[in-house]
């Protein structure tokens, strides 16, 4: 005899028995319950972090697949391979078996481009999402930690991309990999033991690819795997940000429903992204490690350059003066030393930002709504005058490209970047600035004027006027939803009680920081209701 | 009118509250009038179009799949060595061009077609959903805390100092176990990075013909590169020894050196210098004839070969290493002793 719950077992199509049996042993129903019609905004900029994370699934699937052939051994061999230009050269097994997953492998040739693509855009995308976080404020109070956490993936996949980039044991990469060295030769105190137990004895050795290669594919992307999990259970967490808007608030979420909208965008754009890639690497030949050859230290190519993203290290190294102090006994190198350190704090400059703003807002408050850049001239100024100063390294990596390329001369060009090192930054700063200062005032004069409409109207007494068109609430909302902050004052040195107090250093840099960013200069005061109802009511006199 | 007095209108610590619920108010224009009505598209009202969307998803998909199917044909049909002429790519493997670009479709179209299907035929219709600070209620935070101290108190943890001080002691050691193991990651350095291949006697070999080089062998106005005799490049530790050792030779007129050591250092105007750039370790290629400059591809370090090795431009802090040579009785040049200072990039020790 059957019981009533057996029937209705029986009837629950198969998917739903599956779901019920992991449902009692896992939990699952309670789990999804929150987060499957959970509320997603929409926003094209929200999408830099989907091509983050789908590039990092991409260049692992395609990684595990390369490490079915790849052989990360120095030891050496004659090639005998179909490659007729290598054959009879000798070479690590590393470079050869990359040739044979160039060469030999059906496809492996795709894999391994779409592997090399994909880090090109998984760090470009890191970036550029990077900098949508900090322009709009997205890493405001309670999101400070994700933005740690994003930025710590950054820095693990540059060190993945440059460990990667070393494997195959090529000219290209090993004349990169002796740069690695001779930089890591000019740490004071420790520099030749670091580099002694990195490569194992001298450089090149035989052990870096093999110890590369567990830490690119196990160590780093091991580390980077639980950082990403942690960073998208964070965004589930605190729920995305979103922009300011009719029907937008701080205390509210507006979007549609991660079932079915959200997941059918999202899912797509992973396919849309892979299959951007997969073209690309069908169609554009990256790192042909097969053109000049296998390392040997005392050979070279000429405009051997990193990947981009370590493009900026290079400039740092090309145009720095190549000083080198000799006293008792020791060499301190700080030509290269200096670059060596100039790179991480430039880094650390982005990371740390949002909490030096926070100290001096003192802000505790929840932030969900997103900033317009224009409305945090100082921050976004910031923010440019931080992208300039890596382009210009960037730049400045590629001097001998643009002195062949245009005819310069590499002196002229080396002392450019220099310059530009110190002046450009601040030159962006101040210009940002300007503009945002400019787009707020225009902002203001809209919401107080209207929208200029482009019709020309003659007064009785001849004058012509534009009309202005009055802006919808929707408008004036979105224009004034931004709340500014108040610079701090200093406490008065004598305070209520009459008892004296001398204000603290960090409080004197604390005020100053507050005037930087919210003084008079520094943000325009938005319209307020009153000013508003003073202009209208005016208007309606004419 | 200041910012100020706007501020004090609304403080911040009342902004969550105040704008969680204000409505469009006649008093303030600039209030939040709440979400907009949706408005429809042609798919929500004309079932023709809706139609017409998922005969588009659906024909996306089929896309994929007749792609897919090209894959497979490609990986069967086109031999991996194959070269192909496509224009305006050049020269590439059919293979690879094949395999990639029906891979890239059928990912492509299912992306494309599942995007389509989202935004057409899908609700778009937008909804709010509020928001809960994270952060636990006073209650919770006084559950949580008086549990933990019970938890604290129970352990004896506060009371038993000796447990606590040597649970400390044996934490903070323990991971000295494993620093430990690191030490033989490498060798110390001693001075392994003041000597190369190179003693007195040794002969300089042609790097290209494997010959020993004599005077007569070295053209004016050429960079001949050498290794120490006795060193193949099928030893075990050829690529450690060639990165101290590889040597440039030039021929100068004696007259042209202008350092007094160099001169000493010569045989009949030929210099033998380090390879090996002195800033970070590329191996230098390139020679400037007239002016005797030699320059390092890697930065651009320029280095003048007529004046005992000086930097004259780009990032490297040193001059190159010179390394004294004579001729033999066979007529053979030879080296008479190793560099006299380290090659390639400076270190902390190297002084
Ligand atoms: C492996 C690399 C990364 C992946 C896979 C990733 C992925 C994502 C995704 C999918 C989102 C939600 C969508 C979006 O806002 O774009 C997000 C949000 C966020 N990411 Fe990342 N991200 C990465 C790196 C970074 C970096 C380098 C930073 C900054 C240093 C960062 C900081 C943030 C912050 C603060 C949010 C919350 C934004 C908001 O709610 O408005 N992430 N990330
Ligand atoms: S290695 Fe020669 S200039 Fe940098």
């Amino acid at each position: 005899m059957s019981t009533a719950t057996d029937t209705r077992r029986k009837k629950a199509p198969a998917g739903e028995r599956v779901a019920d049996w992991a449902d009692s042993r896992l939990g699952i129903y309670s789990l999804a319950k929150a987060n499957m019609r959970k509320i997603f905004p929409d926003h094209w900029s929200f999408m830099l972090g989907e091509v983050c994370l789908y590039s990092f699934i991409i260049i692992i699937l395609t990684g595990v697949y390369l490490t079915m052939f790849f052989n990360p051994s120095m030891g050496e061999i004659v090639y005998d391979g179909p490659y007729v230009p290598m054959q009879g050269i000798r070479m690590s097994e590393a470079y050869a078996s990359t040739l044979d997953i160039s060469f030999e492998v059906r496809g492996g040739l795709l894999i391994r481009q779409i592997h090399h693509w994909a880090a090109l855009i998984f760090v470009g995308s890191m970036f550029v999402h990077m900098m949508r976080v900090f322009f709009t404020g997205a890493y405001r109070k309670p999101r400070e930690m994700n933005w740690v956490f994003g930025f710590l993936l950054l820095v693990l996949g540059l060190f993945t991309g440059l460990t990667g980039y070393s494997l195959p044991d090529d000219l290209l990469s090993g004349t990169g990999v002796r740069f690695t060295q001779g930089a890591i030769l000019s740490v004071p105190l420790v520099g030749t033991y670091l580099s002694m137990f990195l490569f194992g004895g001298e450089f090149p050795g035989h052990d870096f690819v093999g110890r590369f290669y567990s830490i690119h594919i196990l160590l780093l992307p091991g580390i980077m795997l639980g950082l990403v999990v942690a960073h998208l259970i964070m965004v589930f967490l605190h729920k995305h940000t979103h922009w300011a808007g009719p029907g937008k608030t701080n205390t509210n979420v507006v979007g549609t429903p991660f079932l079915p909208v959200y997941m059918g965008k999202a899912g797509g754009f992973f396919f849309l992204v892979f299959g951007v890639i997969a073209a690309i690497a069908a169609v554009a030949t990256i790192n042909p490690v097969w053109a000049i050859g296998p390392y040997r230290p005392d050979q070279v190519s000429t405009g051997a350059q990193p990947d981009w993203y370590l493009g900026f290290a290079e400039g740092l190294i090309r145009v720095m003066p190549g000083w080198e102090i000799d006293a008792w006994g020791h060499t301190l190198v700080l030509g290269v030393f200096i670059p060596l350190v100039i790179f991480p704090l430039v880094l650390l400059a982005i990371a740390v930002y949002p909490f030096i703003e926070s100290w001096a807002t003192g802000d505790t408050r929840n932030h969900h709504l997103l900033d317009r850049p224009r409305n945090t001239p100082t921050r976004t100024g910031f923010g440019v005058a931080w992208i300039t100063t890596y382009l210009t390294m960037l730049i400045a990596g590629g001097n001998d490209l643009w002195a062949t390329h245009f005819h310069l001369s590499i002196n002229g060009i080396t002392w450019f970047s220099r310059i530009a090192f110190f002046v450009l930054p601040v030159v962006s700063f101040i210009v940002t600035k300007r503009i945002c200062l400019g787009l707020q005032r225009r902002d203001k004069e809209k919401v107080l004027h209207g929208r200029e409409s482009g019709i020309i109207k003659r007064l009785p007494h001849g004058e012509f006027i534009e009309v202005h068109e009055p802006l919808s609430q929707d408008q004036l909302h979105t224009l004034t939803a931004h709340d500014q902050y108040q610079p701090l004052e200093l406490e008065p040195e004598v305070d209520e009680n009459g008892v004296a107090r001398k204000p603290t250093r960090s409080e004197k840099l604390r005020v100053k920081l507050s005037k930087g960013l919210y003084g008079e200069d520094n943000q325009i005061a938005k319209p307020t209701v009153e000013e508003y109802k003073e202009i209208t009511s005016s208007h309606g006199h004419h | 009118m200041s910012s100020q007095d706007n501020s004090e209108e609304n403080p911040p610590q009342q902004q969550d509250d105040a704008d969680g619920g204000v409505l469009a108010t006649r008093d303030n224009p600039f209030a939040n009038p709440g979400l907009p009505p949706h408005e429809h598209r042609v798919q929500d009202i004309d079932e023709r179009a809706a139609k017409r969307s998922e005969r588009v998803v659906a024909g996306l998909f089929t896309l994929s799949m007749l792609s897919t199917i090209g894959f497979i044909a490609s990986y069967v049909a086109f031999p991996v060595d194959k070269i192909v002429y496509v224009f305006p790519i050049g020269h590439v493997s059919a293979l690879n061009l094949s395999l990639g670009l029906t891979l890239g479709l059928a990912l492509f179209c299912i992306g494309a077609g599942a995007i389509h299907w989202a935004r057409t035929l899908m609700t778009d219709v937008e909804v709010p959903e509020e928001r809960h600070d994270i952060e636990a209620t006073p209650e919770v935070r006084e559950e949580l805390l008086a549990g933990f101290q019970d938890g604290v108190r129970e352990s004896d943890l506060g009371r038993r100092k000796l447990v606590r001080n040597t649970l400390i002691g044996a934490m903070a050691m323990v991971p000295l176990t494993g620093l430990v193991l690191l030490r033989d990651l490498g060798p110390m350095p001693g001075t392994m990075l003041r000597h190369t291949k190179w003693a007195k006697g040794k002969m300089l070999i042609n790097e290209n013909t494997h010959e020993p080089l004599r005077p007569e062998d070295i053209a004016v106005g050429s960079l001949t590169f050498a290794m120490p005799e006795g060193l193949s490049e099928e030893d075990h530790d050829f690529n450690n020894q060639i990165a101290k050792a590889a040597l440039m030779i030039v021929r100068l007129q004696p007259e042209n050196i202008k350092d007094k050591r160099e001169l000493d250092w010569s045989h009949e105007g030929i210099v033998a210098f380090s390879k090996i750039c002195t800033h970070v370790g590329c191996p230098i290629s390139l020679y400037e004839q007239q002016t005797h400059h030699v320059l390092c591809p890697c930065h651009q370090s320029t280095f003048d070969l007529t004046d005992g090795g000086r930097v004259i431009f780009g990032p490297a802090g040193h001059a190159l290493p010179q390394l004294r040579i004579t001729v033999n009785d066979k007529g053979y040049l030879e080296a008479m002793g190793d560099f006299a200072e380290p090659v390639g990039p400076a270190y902390w020790e190297r002084g």
